[in-house]
């Protein structure tokens, strides 16, 4: 699979105004990619490139249309006459916590964010994400002391900051999501304790000897062993045994 | 955009096949893998790691010899940026204990480690700290948590087999005995692992594991990863500095051949800039965007290779750099979506791949070079059953709707909600339809040369991510990345804030390892290459023979 070459297949060229300014741009190529097209070399505003690490959250709109877009511009596929504008950078308001001696409480976050309780409603955040996460309801969760849906409803969140730069509040949303998330992970899910017993086990030195006995084989032994290791089944109940135990 | 008629027609002969495809798979019937003894038949003829011609002997440096892919040569023998004697070494801008190069998974572990031991640290990295491959993971991480089942024994002999037994012994024992305690550092950062009612944690499988032991987060992990630990570097402004959008350019020695800092490029200014510090960790990460051999790429932005051209330069060999991975499944339809991988998750949720025909060819959970050439072999000429793109490409079926049928309906849309999401943007029910897919670049399987702290040759230096060779051998499994960066990222923090501990002072900084590089490059008579590259060149082509301005005037270029 070549890296696509943009002279081999044949091109539609459709107006896009990259900050106001008219460009003339394939119309199958992302916004992303279109800026590129049009000259840009991006420094802002462009990172994953595959719509996850939220760096080129993107405002757009069309001419006598009252409505505003939004997207990524590594995800949006440009349209004619779209008007776009990046939004590479918000200021954010930031608590910083030791998660350790937090508690789940009804407060934990509007005591770290007492401007939470500004939100009036207005659902500019909801309508800006480009990840389709009800911010409002999020917020208003947190808000309530709702740690679990504040979390799993903001889970998809690239923190991109499109809701805090359309918020009439001043509220920084992903940041309260993400304070969510991590009190939900850390003091509200049962901890794993499997886990915990494994640490232990390792530094009891109990996998030890094995290892170093790995360690010292030459190929063949070890693509021996590889072989016989017996696979778990893909169909299987969790709490699946494998015969051999003597190594677990 | 949706699928083309024609398209559509040949996922009539997918679907023909699926419910017999499914009725084997619920009898727990698998596809004949590829015996062990027999891969690397398969690989010497259809894995581009091995066309003729693509590789290149290095010229210069600690390695030289050694063959590796032309791009990564081309990258390692290229002279600075920067002319060394224009830097005033008596220019100080920062100053701090322990400085982390680079803003992923392993350059934020690292930082959050160097500081619980006692550093100062500055964690400068080359766009926004989080631009990152370990942002872009969404498979899962390993680790042999379930003690029933699997212990590091177990995942010991799946990384060496997966890495055809020659990766280094230590990084292994290290990675595997580690890794429980990783998975439990992420955990009490809050990291939300999907998890039992009872806090047992799901895990899979992914290629090449003989137990289920990826562990994930939706199918966001990286993102859940690095969402985390970048919260908790923000956590401590006083001790943790995060200086954005300014690469590190070159290391810096003293006049006894530690590594005391680094010279800094600050993008927006233009400006270079010295940081100096008692020790510097490398966690630059991969190389995805030099597309090797012209592929397409998984990987971010800033994934150019630039930690190791500047360690290269201070005298660290590097290693394992001959093989590169190319994820199996990467899209190649819709355009838009080119290049983006599909996770190996959903062949461990029990997908097929298969051919125009809608047959089998291969079992879907091979380790990732031996699955990349078998999906290679069926588009080639040999066998010509790859589908045909309307951009004139070929891919094969990745059939997800196998899984709502074995796990129940809506199974796909919750397990990857992600990809659902993106393609359902396009027109396109992963639920209901097969997507298709080919061979993308994704991982550079080995790099610089450390031990199991994380220690180079120079004193003072560490590596830790992608950037560190030798764990994975000659292959990575899918996993195993996620840990490698959270293990040695640990590792080297702890170890770097130890080194410091006995650190009495540097003395003269130096940048004569890389004037002495600079003459190598030219002795060896190779002319107008500069690095690191820092970002791929995108722009367009026809804008750029219009750019002619030949001179600065004023603040006009
Ligand atoms: C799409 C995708 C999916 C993946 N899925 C999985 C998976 O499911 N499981 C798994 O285990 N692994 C997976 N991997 C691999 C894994 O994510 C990476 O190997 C790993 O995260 C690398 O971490 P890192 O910290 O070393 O590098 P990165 O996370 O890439 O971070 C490197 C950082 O260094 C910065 N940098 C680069 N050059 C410079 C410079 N000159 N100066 C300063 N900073 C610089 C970069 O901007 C970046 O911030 C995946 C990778 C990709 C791309």
């Amino acid at each position: 699979m070549k890296k696509s070459n943009d002279k081999e297949t044949k091109r539609n060229l459709i107006p896009i105004f990259l900050m106001g300014k008219r460009y003339d741009v394939p119309d199958s190529l992302t916004i992303q990619k279109a800026t590129e097209y049009a000259g840009y070399q991006l420094i802002r505003g462009c990172g994953c490139r595959g719509g996850i690490c939220g760096a080129c959250g993107t405002i757009y709109r069309f001419p006598n249309d009252s409505k505003l877009y939004y997207g990524l511009a590594c995800q949006t596929v440009v349209e004619s006459n779209m008007y776009i504008t990046q939004i590479p950078f918000f200021p954010g308001n930031k608590a910083t916590y030791d998660l350790e001696k937090l508690e789940p409480t009804e407060s934990v976050i509007s005591d770290y964010y007492p401007e939470i309780f500004k939100c009036m409603g207005c659902n500019n955040c909801t309508l800006s994400c480009p990840m389709d996460i009800k911010v409002m309801d999020y917020v208003a969760m947190a808000m309530a002391g709702n740690i679990k849906e504040a979390a799993e409803m903001s889970f998809d969140c690239v923190m991109c900051g499109l809701c805090s730069a359309r918020c009439p509040a001043e509220e920084v949303q992903y940041n309260i999501g993400i304070m969510a998330r991590r009190i939900y992970g850390r003091h509200v899910l049962p901890k794993s304790e499997h886990l915990e017993e494994r640490v232990q086990q390792v530094e009891e030195g109990r996998y030890e000897s094995m290892l170093k006995d790995l360690m010292g084989m030459d190929k063949d032994q070890l693509r021996e062993l590889y072989i016989k290791r017996q696979p778990e089944p893909d169909n299987v109940d969790e709490m699946w045994e494998p015969d051999e135990k003597k190594y677990l | 955009m949706p699928y083309t008629p024609e398209l559509k027609n040949l996922i009539k002969k997918v679907e023909e096949t699926r419910p017999a495809r499914v009725e084997r798979k619920k009898k727990g019937e698998e596809f004949t893998g590829i015996p062990v003894d027999k891969r690397q038949d398969i690989l010497k003829k259809y894995h581009p790691d091995f066309i003729a011609g693509t590789r290149k002997e290095l010229k210069v440096g600690a390695s030289k010899g050694y063959a590796i892919a032309q791009e990564y040569a081309y990258i390692l023998e290229t002279k600075s940026r920067v002319d060394p004697d224009k830097i005033d070494l008596s220019k100080v801008a920062m100053e701090t204990d322990v400085l982390v190069i680079g803003g992923g998974g392993a350059g934020n572990s690292a930082a959050l480690l160097a500081r619980e031991n006692g550093a100062k640290v500055i964690l400068a990295t080359k766009l926004r700290n989080g631009d990152a491959n370990t942002m872009m993971a969404e498979g899962g991480i390993q680790g042999a948590s379930k003690t029933w089942k699997d212990s590091p024994y177990y995942h010991y002999l799946d990384v060496l087999g997966g890495g055809h037994f020659v990766n280094d012994p230590e990084l292994v024992y290290t990675l595997v005995t580690e890794a429980p305690k990783a998975l439990q550092w992420l955990e009490k950062l809050g990291m939300i692992f999907s998890k039992y009612p009872d806090g047992k944690l799901h895990s899979m499988h992914g290629g090449g594991t003989s137990r289920k032991r990826m562990h994930y987060a939706g199918d966001i992990t990286g993102a859940e990863i690095m969402r985390t630990v970048r919260d908790e570097v923000r956590n401590h402004p006083e001790d943790i500095k995060v200086v954005e959008f300014s690469p590190a350019v070159e290391l810096l020695l003293d006049d006894s051949g530690r590594c005391v800092g680094a010279v800094m490029y600050n993008l927006e200014t233009e400006e270079y800039f010295i940081i100096k510090a008692k020790a510097v960790i490398m966690a630059t990460g991969g190389t995805g965007r030099l597309h090797i051999q012209d592929f397409m790429t998984t990987n971010h932005y800033g994934a150019t290779g630039d930690g190791l051209v500047m360690s290269y330069r201070a005298g660290v060999p590097v290693c394992f750099l001959h093989t590169v991975q190319y994820h199996p499944t990467g899209a190649v339809f819709p355009e838009q979506a080119e290049g983006l991988l599909i996770t190996e998750k959903v062949r461990g949720a029990g997908a097929n791949i298969v051919n125009v025909h809608g047959e089998q060819f291969v079992f879907e959970r091979e380790p990732r070079d031996v699955e990349a050439s078998a999906i290679i072999r069926e588009c080639s000429k040999d066998r010509n059953n790859g589908v045909p793109t309307p951009t004139g490409k070929f891919g094969v079926w990745l059939d997800a709707p196998m899984i709502d049928m074995l796990s129940g309906e809506g199974t796909v849309a919750r397990e990857f909600p992600g990809k659902s999401i993106l393609f359902r943007r396009y027109g396109i029910n992963i639920s209901k339809e097969p997507m298709l897919i080919y061979p993308t670049l994704h991982y550079q399987n080995g790099g610089m040369e450390a031990n199991n702290k994380g220690e180079t040759k120079v004193p003072g230096l560490y590596m830790a991510g992608e950037v560190l060779g030798g764990i994975h051998g000659q292959n990575r499994l899918m996993g195993n990345s996620l840990l490698d960066v959270t293990v040695f990222g640990r590792i080297a923090g702890i170890n770097a804030a130890e080194y410091i501990k006995g650190f009495a002072g540097n003395g003269n900084l130096s940048l004569d390892h890389v004037k002495k590089f600079n003459k190598e490059v030219e002795g060896a008579g190779i002319k107008d290459k500069v690095g690191p590259m820092l970002l791929p060149d995108y722009s367009n082509p026809d804008v750029r023979k219009r750019q002619l301005t030949t001179e600065y005037l004023g603040t006009m270029r």
